[in-house]
């Protein structure tokens, strides 16, 4: 790849006494990219991009971005990124315009605060108190100023976290927007989907270490795992037949549905025809691919959602 | 140039900040006034052999200055920037080009405005109202005001350094903060109280002030007043020297 690396970290190592917090990860983000970090809660995520920001210090290796060490590069680093915290609040009292241009006044460029609310659906509560804002409304209103600066590198620690459905789309939109734009964005989630449709890279990551890196298809392509077909009949289907079938590898029967798996896309005709053939009334076939979540659930054994 | 970018919009923005939270306007401007209007409403401010030949209202006028030293020192500085380090606001400002001195001048150039109209306030309401009189040196008395102005200050920062949570630190700080204001002089005069509680007020650092500035209010030299002008900056320092190596940013 002939692009442009923005942030370089190598054997990341934090401690938070006894806990290893991040525990030897090393990765390059590349410039024009979306580059996600799925994890568990605690898995260290958070930790590994705050060091990447510049705002906890790092116990073992190099961490660099466009260059410099963000312990040590100051304010013409900062000028350059777009922050948005996990965990922030503003003063109870501020008023979203006056968050927006109080913000606006510690850089040295800024865009068009107005166009920037109404793209993040804030343009009617720009006179809004903080305190009075949803938790949807603070959050994007967090994104907006993370993104106020213009910034070439963005970091968005959960960004879609309790955002509806709507909004989640919207955010999505934004960072490809942005993406298409030249910057090269950063972000932690922990909805599989988000980091399969949204980010061109994905870095799994599970106490503290990195155990998967790559784009979300090769990730899926990788495990594997082949598609799989599941569908219900009203009369019991001997597995071992099922099972005989070229190219299956597995099959689960739960009552009246069956689940059929295998590495080829073809399963599926030969299922189908040998339910015909047995003359076999099914309903609710349907075929699965595996997703991010599968992958996540191979590579650390266990589900994402614990 | 870069230094001082964000300062001007980030005080103007506090200043309005300031202004809507009602605890910070009633404590920093509104009740020293309340109390004038009472207590000169009351005694007047005719010259009394009680306060050694001076009213009520001129007793009551530097006292005043002294509570809202306190007020602006130990209750509002410890309880912004507690508050901002819990709530996670210093952490966002962190996460910009500001710089943390920027932050903090910010942060002490509304209060000390705020504090600078309340002390206008009380002396324009004591002039207008009661007929305020004034037998000191101005400067020698702004330079009081500093001076305790400097330890109060710091002793907010050595509260919002040490004490862990924003409501720890307000707790602490009201348990300090009240007490001193009505055993040191600066609301029940001095002459009404009690010997054995005017012996124990000398412990408290807000006395000193009482006493140094209606000494110097009524043209009393420096050197009568040398004691007060040692404790208040010795705790200046102490308290800078403790603030300096407890203050957290999270």
């Amino acid at each position: 790849m002939g692009k442009q690396v923005v942030v370089e970290i190598e054997h990341l190592k934090k401690y938070y006494g006894d806990v290893r917090a991040v525990d030897g990860v090393s990765f390059q983000v590349f410039q024009g990219e979306i580059f996600g970090f799925v994890g568990p809660n605690g898995a260290g995520k958070t930790t590994t991009i705050e060091c990447a920001e510049g705002l906890r210090r790092p116990d073992g290796g190099v961490v660099r971005v466009f260059g410099l060490d963000p312990q040590t590069a100051g304010i013409k680093l900062k000028e350059r990124l777009g922050i948005q915290l996990q965990e922030a609040a503003l003063s109870q009292h501020l008023k979203v315009w006056e968050a927006l241009d109080l913000f606006a006044s510690f850089y040295p460029r800024a865009v068009d605060r107005p166009a920037l609310l109404e793209q993040m659906g804030l343009a009617e509560k720009r006179n809004a108190m903080f305190t009075k804002l949803s938790g949807g409304q603070k959050q994007r209103l967090f994104i907006a100023l993370a993104l106020i600066n213009d910034p070439e590198l963005i970091f968005l620690d959960e960004l879609t976290t309790g955002l509806d459905p709507q909004s989640r789309h919207a955010m999505w939109d934004l960072v490809r927007g942005a993406r298409d734009r030249g910057k090269t964005i950063i972000l932690t989630t922990h909805f599989m989907e988000e980091a399969e449709r949204l980010c061109d890279r994905v870095a799994i990551i599970d106490h503290g270490r990195l155990v998967a890196l790559d784009t979300p298809e090769r990730l899926i392509q990788n495990l594997g795992a082949g598609g799989r077909v599941v569908f219900s009949v009203q009369t019991a289907v001997d597995p071992a037949k099922l099972s005989a079938l070229p190219g299956v590898t597995r099959v689960e029967a739960a009552g009246e549905r069956y689940t059929v798996y295998g590495a080829s896309p073809k399963i599926v005709v030969d299922v189908v025809n040998f339910l015909s053939a047995g003359d076999i009334p099914f309903r609710d076939l349907r075929t699965e691919q595996p997703n991010l979540e599968d992958v996540f659930l191979a590579m650390t054994g266990r589900e994402m959602r614990d | 140039m870069s230094m001082l970018r964000g300062l001007k919009t980030l005080a103007f923005v506090e200043a309005k900040l300031f202004l809507r939270e009602f605890f910070g306007v009633f404590f920093n401007l509104a009740f020293p006034l309340l109390m004038l209007f009472i207590f000169g409403g009351i005694y007047g401010n005719t010259p009394s052999p009680f306060f050694g030949g001076q009213g009520s209202v001129d007793v009551m006028v530097p006292a005043y200055m002294a509570m809202l030293i306190g007020t602006s020192g130990l209750l509002t500085l410890t309880i912004i920037i507690s508050t901002y380090r819990e709530f996670g606001i210093l952490r966002r400002y962190k996460a910009t080009p500001l710089r943390p001195q920027t932050i903090l001048i910010a942060e002490l150039l509304v209060i000390v405005l705020m504090l600078i109209l309340g002390v206008i306030l009380l002396l324009a309401c004591a002039s207008l109202v009661f007929h305020l009189r004034f037998h000191g040196n101005a400067l020698s008395v702004a330079g009081a005001f500093l001076l305790s102005s400097l330890s109060f200050f710091s002793l907010g920062f050595v509260l919002a350094g040490l004490l862990p949570s924003a409501r720890s630190a307000q707790a602490v700080a009201m348990t300090i903060y009240f007490p001193m204001l009505f055993l040191s002089g600066a609301t029940i005069p001095r002459e009404a109280l009690p010997l054995t509680i005017r012996s124990i007020s000398q412990f408290l650092p807000m006395t000193h002030v009482v006493n140094l500035l209606r000494g110097l209010w009524i043209g009393d030299p420096w050197g009568k007043h040398l004691t007060e002008v040692v404790i208040l900056a010795a705790v200046a320092a102490i308290g800078l020297v403790v603030a300096v190596k407890t203050f957290r940013w999270e």
